[in-house]
């Protein structure tokens, strides 16, 4: 479990973080989600300690990362995995070097045991036969894979992921998700996902927090964020028409007005679009 | 940035891979062109004192000795580092801002790695070993190349070069030599590192660091030449 207590940070004269509390609970995937400037990136840089905070507290598993000498971060950094958005993977190495490096840095196995935990993590991220590629040979699905894998080779109790969706297709973008959401179950981690992407936040937001330049503004689940009150996050999240639209399909059914089963032609053919201008009558 | 470079490795054998990796790429990947630099400055310095020199009274040897002085007191020195600065430090400023853009070196510190100690000391210690190698490589090759031009160009046989080599020879000037070259090893080293390191946006920024390091280094290894030649000569 991560605890966010207050924390601020600015640079130079703006404040990105304005007294941010939180608690990212382990098992679970927590996602951060906000518009682009809302501060999340940031805060995920202070949860790891790439930016130090101004003020507040993270606190993880009881260790307070704020207050750690330089020795006990490292320590604690081995603990931590990450997946970057653009993957950060080291270009001159193959993906097997860059899964085995964490290895090569802070074990003392020998080759063989190295390869098999390299070849373990790859199999689990779907990644068989790519072991000699150069991250310039594979593409961008298979490098967040291969980020993923690294990530995870150490066994962290801690798995960070900067936008893990960002430049991926819809289809590519759900098997990311799902990945993510399996290994966090398998391996009970602590996981924080740093997104705007509407379906991650539906299919695994099992803890969700939405910044609004800086605030904590709304904090829930995948399942209470479809029908909040807050006006921001709604204006962030159904800022599609696609959306607002399943919102009202989804209210509809909730009320029982129409039918979990019918298919859309045969709503639309008894007068949908009254539906969806508010005439819910003659649907029924 | 020089303070966090000293601390404890995480594991020794994997800096000591690095700085052996470093020690090629910055020493066989500017062998060939600290090569040819080295064989045309030698053969240029010869044919061109051969013109200067054109009183009777002056031996043919005196060409050797000039050529030999020059090439060891400051063209080996001198010109090879500013031709390694644009080699050397555009390639250390564009590989640390590489990484630094794509989140390689955020990667590395997250994993729980120092990285000025694995990714910035090994390269300026790596300099400090080649740097050196290629400066004495170039002494001999410019020598070389001055013996070439003279007895190919018949301006004179290599047995009067050989033998100017040897008169008047004065060995502090080697150490001289060597003294500038780990001068200027380092400074190319860190300048590049310290731009590389602290790059800030994206490949614009990349190109703009390369060339402000080579810049840099260069003016510092003029002044430091000058320094160096003020006080140690």
């Amino acid at each position: 479990m991560i605890e966010i207590k207050n924390v601020s940070k600015s640079f130079e004269d703006k404040q990105i973080l304005k007294g941010i509390s939180a608690v990212m609970e382990t098992g679970k995937t927590n996602l951060i989600i906000g518009t682009s400037g809302s501060g999340k990136t940031v805060l995920q840089k202070c949860m790891v300690g790439l930016f130090e905070v101004d003020g507040g507290e993270i606190i993880f598993d009881g260790k307070n990362l704020t207050h750690m000498t330089q020795e006990e971060r490292k320590e604690l950094r081995q603990q931590i995995g990450m997946l970057f958005q653009g993957s950060a993977l080291f270009d001159s190495m193959t993906v097997e070097q860059n899964v085995k490096f964490p290895l090569d840095m802070f074990t003392k196995w020998d080759l063989q045991k190295k390869i098999e935990r390299v070849n373990d993590v790859l199999e689990r991220v779907e990644l068989k036969d790519t072991n000699k590629k150069y991250p310039s040979e594979i593409s961008g699905g298979m490098k967040k894979r291969v980020g993923i894998a690294r990530a995870i080779v150490l066994k962290p109790k801690y798995l960070f992921c900067d936008e893990p969706n960002s430049g991926l297709d819809p289809q590519t973008s759900m098997v990311i998700d799902k990945l993510i959401h399996e290994i966090t179950i398998e391996n009970n981690m602590t996981t924080v996902i740093n997104t705007h992407d509407m379906n991650s936040v539906m299919e695994i937001g099992e803890n969700i927090l939405y910044l609004y330049h800086g605030i904590k503004e709304w904090e829930g689940n995948n399942k209470e964020i479809i029908f909040n009150k807050n006006k921001k996050l709604n204006e962030f999240i159904f800022a599609s028409e696609f959306l607002r639209d399943a919102k009202d399909m989804r209210m509809l059914e909730e009320k029982g007005i129409i039918d979990n089963d019918r298919n859309m032609d045969e709503i639309m053919r008894d007068g949908g679009a009254n539906l969806l201008m508010g005439d819910e009558d003659k649907v029924k | 940035m020089m303070k966090g470079m000293f601390t404890k490795p995480e594991n020794f054998k994997m800096y000591w891979k690095e700085l052996m990796h470093q020690s090629v790429e910055i020493g066989m990947g500017s062998l060939w062109i600290v090569t040819v630099i080295s064989i045309f400055m030698g053969a240029v310095s010869a044919v061109q004192t051969a013109y200067q020199l054109v009183s009777p009274v002056i031996q043919k040897e005196t060409i050797a000795q000039v050529v030999r002085d020059t090439v060891i007191l400051e063209f080996a020195p001198t010109l090879v580092c500013i031709v390694l600065a644009g080699v050397v430090g555009s390639k250390i400023a564009g590989e640390l801002g590489n990484m630094r853009v794509s989140e390689q070196i955020d990667a590395l510190e997250i994993m729980g790695i120092n990285t000025k100690s694995y990714l910035v000391a090994p390269k300026i210690f790596a300099s400090l070993i080649t740097i050196p190698l290629l400066v004495i490589l170039a002494m001999a090759l410019g020598i070389y190349g001055g013996r070439l031009a003279g007895s190919m160009g018949g301006i004179l046989p290599a047995e009067t070069f050989d033998r100017g080599l040897l008169m008047n020879f004065v060995p502090k000037n080697v150490w001289f030599a060597l003294v500038k070259a780990y001068t200027f090893a380092f400074i190319i080293s860190s300048v590049s590192c310290f731009y590389g390191y602290n790059v800030k946006g994206g490949a614009l920024e990349i190109g703009r660091a390369s060339t402000t390091a080579v810049i840099t280094s260069c003016v510092l290894i003029l002044f430091a030449d000058y320094i160096l030649a003020f006080f140690l000569l």
